[in-house]
């Protein structure tokens, strides 16, 4: 047993303390006939060495290919001091703040993270943060139907320009409470507002807006939230904090802004890592704010005045309120927000914009690249921030399967969620690749489409 | 390590304009001149957003010096019942840190992640070793997410059997609150069931209220009182009896690993929490991991993706391979947009790996060891244990009522006082139905002379109690803040720094609460 401190001597003194012959006999109270002997199935136990070279193993198995797919998950130049500082002890392993006065320091980095977090998404009140961007859509959609208390539908509208995957999240974390989440078909890449006149009758209780959407493409979100409001129906904004560094705020769409701004902040400073674990994003108006699920916190004093830091209105959570809480939800991604609130304090509002312009500027440069091979066509001629849609003149498994032997991770297959485009492919280029990487890329994809056809 | 004895200033009190962590930044070379081109003007930000302008010494420093503001398990002993705060080991941060598991994107082809999914499936069988469940899903990102994950399934169970009216979960009033919430927010409706004198759950309450409605049942065992509830089977039998399933709250498995297993116990559906028995970090409030395991009868509804395995296949020999909508298509769906939380499932594995088989046996051994050992010294002490005649699990229960009705002293005084000697406060008010509660988990982790040294911080609080109740009751006198004024924070919300707050509290006109 590798991290007991007790020895035998401990062991023996501690059971006379007890008034126990042998360990085994504090174990009395489970009935017999339901204790195991053995784990027959769990391997031998290994130490550090030798997990370390298994994992080392494993890790250069999966190699370190050149990535060019985002689709929700992007690589980003993550500056050394972010992990360094976010894996101190006092970070990594301590406990929810609940005893405020031994946690001072990560109540006090929550209050800095609600402060970057609600200024880059131009709302007024952030909570600590969710599980990631598709659960959040889901956590805002149950947040809108308790704030829109006119409306009785408990219908939102899901544009298929979201995320199929915070989608498919959403869908999971709602729909056993009977909200419908209606998908809305966007066959132009964005969605416009014809694609919306059907509703404009409807008790509809919000709509959500993804921006940059899943193709890479800029949504008109001044007029979409203007005539949702006109509708009747709150604003639900799905967005990605790199671009806010340049674009404009959900809180300042249209003449009165979103009302709830979701999002994941994996983006700042927290790795691909296959998946998690990343951090959701909540951010909402003021009006809101007892409403919104997950802890918060807020600036007060101490009993002679000074400046400190608790969590805050937990009367909302289910560690209070139990079956009347807003939200099951008892975690925030604590790790994950302070990777994120010191990424933001490295970037600082220049250095944000600056991993902004580059993303987009390298992004248009690959569809620069990728239009002169032969056999690709760029999609959706609109604006865009650092994702695209691409066609092939074939199907697209095959030329990532192949990409892939190639150590290229060269986009993300859209057949299965979208099969109505054709073969097409979303890809992804940010501040991390180069010039070289983005030729590289292109000429692999030429290679692989030239062989493709000599093999046919 | 010494605390910091400081207040630190907000980050953005050191920020000044001009200044900045240049080296981070994209140079000319990585971001053109003209930002942003082909952007149409109405889509761009006018206002710089609100972030410090810092260098990156500053940033270091500010965070740094956070940082010690905290306790945690590296620094402190920290007996927080029902939360099992143990060592998180070095070696699972390091070797889930190698640049093949960070920079793996999560929709990479399978060819290039046979490494990590190698990990999850074998995670995955583990897991289903430890529990005697017939299934594991591992994307649930925290134990709620496990619990809804739970539930949902439950629900998915009976809708597909068409038995439509089973939308009751019944839960005991010692429950964690994620419980009932989890319920509500499954579409389920609540109904509770008492705890009797001894810690056991009232078995004739149970069978009064189960019936044809009933979906099913969610336990913690041992139990949030910090007891084994012995009658199990006879619980899962009524509840079985009656049509319904049984769940399983992972929160308190730590006290029974390697010794007796949810499957067996007669459970249908568990969630573990990774970040509890397997040890992988809190992080002052997340990521967890909440996998979930499941029967027979439940194994179509998990959650996806799970980690398939092909034998044999092609020249490498296994072909790992995710199952998703097409596989399992009665699943509950996905629960996040990837995989869960995949970094905090790695350290899970590496930390199983380095116990294995015998180590697994010990964690419950001396987590119970500890736990009684500090119930029987604290007791002898002239603390009140609230079940006095059982045998404490992993966690057990002091009630201070004697001290509050007689010192006027009361758990959160004791609790907050600890902090002063060094000691993590245990959890207090919970379970509610004992008064003045403190739950005590000391964790495996934990030598006899931290055990030690605890007991003997409450000897010395007791006699101050005794003598001086007032400076307990004012306690903590040594962190850089004094008890704070939640009634305040709740009223006048100040939830974000700004410029006009800096030299002090004034609260301005948008942050007043509207009532």
């Amino acid at each position: 047993m590798p991290f007991n401190p007790q020895t035998p001597g401990d062991v023996e003194q501690m059971l006379a303390t007890i008034g126990a012959s042998k360990v085994d006999d504090l174990f009395d109270e489970i009935p017999k006939d339901l204790r195991i002997e053995s784990l027959a199935g769990i391997p031998d136990a290994l130490n550090e060495m030798d997990i370390g070279k298994l994992m080392s193993a494993r890790a250069a198995q999966d190699g370190t290919p050149l990535n060019f797919i985002g689709a929700g998950a992007y690589e980003h130049h993550i500056p050394s001091a972010v992990w360094a500082l976010t894996t101190r002890g006092e970070f990594y392993s301590a406990y929810t703040p609940y005893q405020a006065e031994a946690s001072q320091g990560t109540l006090q980095l929550i209050y800095e993270y609600q402060t970057m977090i609600t200024s880059l998404t131009g709302m007024d009140v952030s909570n600590a943060s969710l599980y990631d961007g598709g659960s959040a859509v889901g956590e805002s959609a149950l947040m809108a139907i308790r704030a829109h208390r006119r409306s009785k539908s408990q219908r939102i509208l899901v544009p298929t320009t979201v995320n199929p995957f915070y989608r498919k999240a959403a869908v999971s974390t709602v729909g056993n409470q009977g909200v419908k989440l209606e998908e809305v078909p966007c066959p132009k890449g964005s969605l416009s507002i014809a694609d919306l006149e059907k509703y404009a009758d409807e008790d509809v209780t919000a709509l959500v807006i993804q921006q940059p959407n899943f193709f890479g493409v800029l949504e008109d979100v001044d007029a979409l939230t203007d005539w949702a409001h006109a509708h009747n129906m709150l604003v639900i904004a799905s967005v990605n904090p790199t671009s806010l560094g340049i674009l404009k705020p959900p809180g300042e769409w249209g003449t009165k802004g979103a009302d709830i701004a979701c999002g994941d902040c994996q983006p700042l400073g927290v790795p691909l890592s296959s998946g998690g674990p990343y951090a959701g994003f909540l951010t909402t108006k003021m009006e809101n704010v007892r409403q919104m699920p997950g802890r918060i916190v807020g600036r007060t004093v101490d009993m002679d005045g000074k400046q400190g830091f608790a969590l805050t209105l937990q009367a909302r959570e289910q560690h209070i309120r139990r079956g009347k809480a807003t939200s099951n939800i008892c975690t925030n991604q604590g790790l994950l927000v302070t990777a994120a609130t010191i990424y933001l304090s490295l970037m600082g509002p220049e250095g944000l914009a600056r991993v902004a312009n580059a993303c987009h500027a390298r992004t248009n440069e690959l569809l620069a690249a990728l239009a002169r091979v032969k056999g690709v066509k760029v999609a959706f001629d609109r604006p865009r921030f650092h994702e695209a849609v691409v066609q092939l003149d074939r199907p697209v498994a095959p030329v990532i399967a192949d990409l892939a032997r190639k150590g290229i991770v060269g986009g993300f297959d859209l057949s299965n969620d979208y099969p109505e485009l054709g073969n097409a492919l979303l890809v992804c280029a940010t501040e991390t690749r180069t010039r070289e990487d983005i030729q590289k890329y292109a000429d692999a994809l030429a290679e692989t489409l030239k062989a493709a056809v000599r093999a046919a | 390590m010494a605390m910091q004895k400081h207040p630190e200033k907000i980050i953005f009190e050191y920020s000044r304009p001009g200044r900045g962590a240049f080296g981070q930044w994209p140079t000319e070379r990585h971001s053109p001149n003209e930002p942003a081109s082909g952007i149409p003007a109405n889509l761009l930000r006018k206002r710089k957003p609100l972030l410090p302008e810092v260098s990156e010494l500053e940033v270091v420093r500010h965070f740094t010096k956070l940082s010690q503001l905290n306790f945690s398990i590296d620094t402190h002993f920290y007996p927080l019942g029902s939360c099992t705060m143990k060592y998180n080991p070095k070696a699972c941060n390091q070797y889930a840190m190698l640049p093949g598991f960070l920079g793996r994107h999560p929709l990479a082809p399978e060819s290039l992640g046979q490494g990590f999914l190698a990990c999850m499936y074998e995670l995955q069988e583990m897991l289903k070793e430890v529990t005697g469940m017939q299934g594991v899903a591992l994307s649930p990102m925290a134990g709620a997410h496990g619990e809804f994950a739970g539930v949902a399934m439950i629900r998915a169970y009976h809708r597909a059997r068409g038995d439509l009216a089973r939308n009751e979960i019944i839960v005991p009033d010692a429950a964690h609150g994620t419980n009932p919430a989890t319920a509500v927010m499954c579409g389920c409706v609540v109904r509770e069931i008492p705890t009797k004198d001894d810690g056991d759950i009232d078995v004739e309450a149970l069978r009064q209220v189960v019936g044809p409605n009933t979906a099913g049942i969610m336990l913690t065992n041992p139990s949030t009182c910090g007891v084994f509830e012995r009658r199990i089977k006879e619980v899962a039998k009524i509840v079985h009896d009656a049509g319904g399933l049984l769940y399983y709250d992972g929160a308190n498995l730590n006290a029974i690993l390697g010794k007796v297993r949810p499957g067996d116990m007669g459970f249908d559906v568990i969630h573990m929490n990774l970040h509890k028995t397997f040890s992988t970090p809190h992080g002052g409030g997340g990521p967890g991991a909440g996998a979930v395991g499941v029967s027979q009868r439940l194994l179509p509804f998990m959650p996806i993706p799970v980690v398939g395995k092909e034998a044999g296949v092609g020249k490498d020999g296994d072909r790992y391979r995710w199952l998703t909508e097409k596989d399992l298509p009665q699943s509950i769906g996905r629960l996040s947009a990837f995989m869960g939380n995949a970094g905090v499932l790695i350290r899970a594995y590496i930390y199983m790996r380095m116990l294995g088989r015998e180590g697994m046996h010990r964690v419950g051994e001396y987590a119970t060891l500890n736990a009684n050992y500090l119930m029987a010294r604290l007791a002898r002490a002239g603390f009140d244990p609230a079940y006095p005649g059982r045998r404490a699990s992993h966690e057990f229960i002091i009630t201070a009522k004697k001290q509050k009705d007689v010192l006027g002293v009361s758990a959160m005084d004791f609790a907050k006082r600890l902090l002063d000697y060094g000691f993590h406060a245990p959890t207090t008010y919970f379970p509610l139905l004992v008064p003045e509660c403190l739950l005590i988990e000391p964790t495996e982790t934990e030598s006899k002379e931290a055990l030690d040294g605890f007991v003997d911080a409450m000897i010395a609080i007791l006699r101050e109690a005794e003598t001086q109740p007032d400076y307990v009751k004012t306690a903590p006198h040594t962190m850089t803040v004094r008890r704070l004024d939640d009634v305040r924070a709740a009223r006048q919300l100040d939830l974000t720094w700004k410029p006009a707050t800096s030299q002090g509290l004034r609260p301005t006109p948008e942050n007043a609460v509207p009532s």
